[in-house]
């Protein structure tokens, strides 16, 4: 089972957001800010982060710095999901390695849809082994 | 999903709506019916169609509703758009060589989406098409849908869905809450207000169509009068592309499918069927 991260200093949109993952299949971790987030990942590299970028103590893009040069933290898709929805903040976020950027508000189908285009999820079922 | 699954969705979805699954659509069933799935509760779509075996009207009617939505939005279904990049252009560019020219339609343009994504596929690709003329036409009946097309001006959640976000910084402008795409990209696309049922011969000959999730909404002899004249505006090696759940296998052989790659056709070079006289139609059943 794939494994995500979802960091976001509110706990409303990390429920829904957990929701929306576990119902895709995913196995769900979360943090309320970039530091948390680091800690976690630092443990055990997820799968997918989902990351807002507004969070105090440290932000989304901070951490996404910190996650790309750690050993390993190549691997993990990092999608941001954020209310920064100017073309600034997604160059920005592109090039500090971000793979997708999801503009809130969101759904599930925008979420299925970006996770599709990172890789982590597919479009057909796996093959029962 | 077992093959007795398929089959079951397949004439549970002929009898409610009519829409006619080939045998090779499991994955169009699977990208839209497992998501549905999830969101009931279940493992997967054999459980789904156990579900709906025991009797529940209301996922029968929510399986029909995901199988049969038409909303259009950028590089839908995903699938024809890998082919377009990766058979249909690299295969053209190596047969029109001489004449450096090609022309494609899309025959049910709508707000733009499906054009637009050709024509970012083709930008994409500009390096191996220096010097060559490409046309789009897209058509639509609606001429308020072509207005639409035409402005490319697009909300938040209609850029959200099938458009990866690169294509998004590389070809959209932001204007407050909405996204338009860039003028070199609307200005590769040519729009025509046509009804698919009136004479088409007037948009001259084509490499590449579209036609995709329009036919669905035909009977069948219309269907079969429309792949008939399509067939007639194409050229003998060019490409037909098809909606996810669509064939013309059963209803016409002026189109051959490409067996390998899923809503792909090719003129067959056999003629269309002379239309039979109604009374004689009627006594050879």
């Amino acid at each position: 089972m794939k494994t995500c991260l979802v960091v976001d200093d509110s706990g409303v949109v990390r429920k829904i957001a957990r929701r929306i993952l576990e119902e895709m299949g995913f196995q769900i971790t979360e943090a309320e800010d970039g530091a948390k987030a680091l800690e976690a990942c630092k443990g055990a590299m997820p799968d997918g982060v989902l990351l807002d970028w507004n969070m105090p103590v440290m932000d989304g893009f901070e951490f996404l710095g910190h996650l790309r040069r750690l050993p390993g933290g190549a691997a993990p898709k990092v999608v941001f999901c954020t209310t920064e929805n100017d073309m600034d903040h997604i160059s920005r976020a592109l090039h500090a390695g971000a793979n997708e950027y999801i503009m809130k508000p969101f759904d599930k189908d925008i979420v299925a849809a970006k996770f599709q285009e990172v890789g982590l999820i597919e479009l057909t079922e796996p093959i029962p082994v | 999903m077992t093959p007795p699954d398929y089959e079951y969705l397949r004439k549970l979805l002929k009898d409610h709506s009519g829409l006619d699954l080939s045998a090779d659509k499991q994955y169009l069933i699977e990208s839209r019916l497992l998501p549905l799935s999830r969101k009931s509760g279940l493992a997967g779509i054999s459980e789904l169609v156990q579900k709906m075996k025991a009797g529940s009207p209301s996922l029968v009617a929510q399986v029909v509703e995901a199988m049969t939505t038409n909303e259009t939005f950028f590089f839908r279904d995903k699938v024809p758009f890998d082919h377009f990049r990766d058979s249909i252009m690299p295969e053209m560019i190596k047969a029109r060589a001489a004449r450096k020219s090609i022309r494609i339609w899309c025959a049910a343009g709508s707000t733009g989406q499906e054009p637009y994504s050709l024509a970012m596929s083709l930008k994409e690709m500009s390096a191996s098409l220096a010097g060559w003329r490409v046309e789009i036409i897209a058509t639509d009946l609606s001429q308020e849908v072509l207005e639409k097309s035409k402005a490319g001006i697009y909300s938040q959640f209609e850029v959200q869905r099938g458009l990866p976000i690169q294509l998004l910084v590389k070809y959209f402008k932001q204007n407050g809450e909405l996204w338009q795409i860039s003028p070199e990209i609307r200005a590769m696309v040519q729009h025509r207000q046509l009804n698919l049922l009136h004479d088409f011969s007037q948009l001259g000959t084509f490499d590449v169509i579209f036609c995709r999730n329009v036919l669905i909404y035909f009977d069948q002899d219309t269907k079969i009068n429309i792949f008939g004249r399509l067939a007639k505006t194409m050229e003998a090696d060019g490409f037909l592309v098809l909606g996810a759940a669509e064939t013309v296998v059963g209803l016409t052989d002026v189109f051959k499918p490409f067996p390998e790659k899923r809503g792909l056709y090719r003129p067959s070079g056999v003629r269309a069927a002379p239309a039979m006289p109604k009374m004689a139609a009627m006594a050879g059943r």
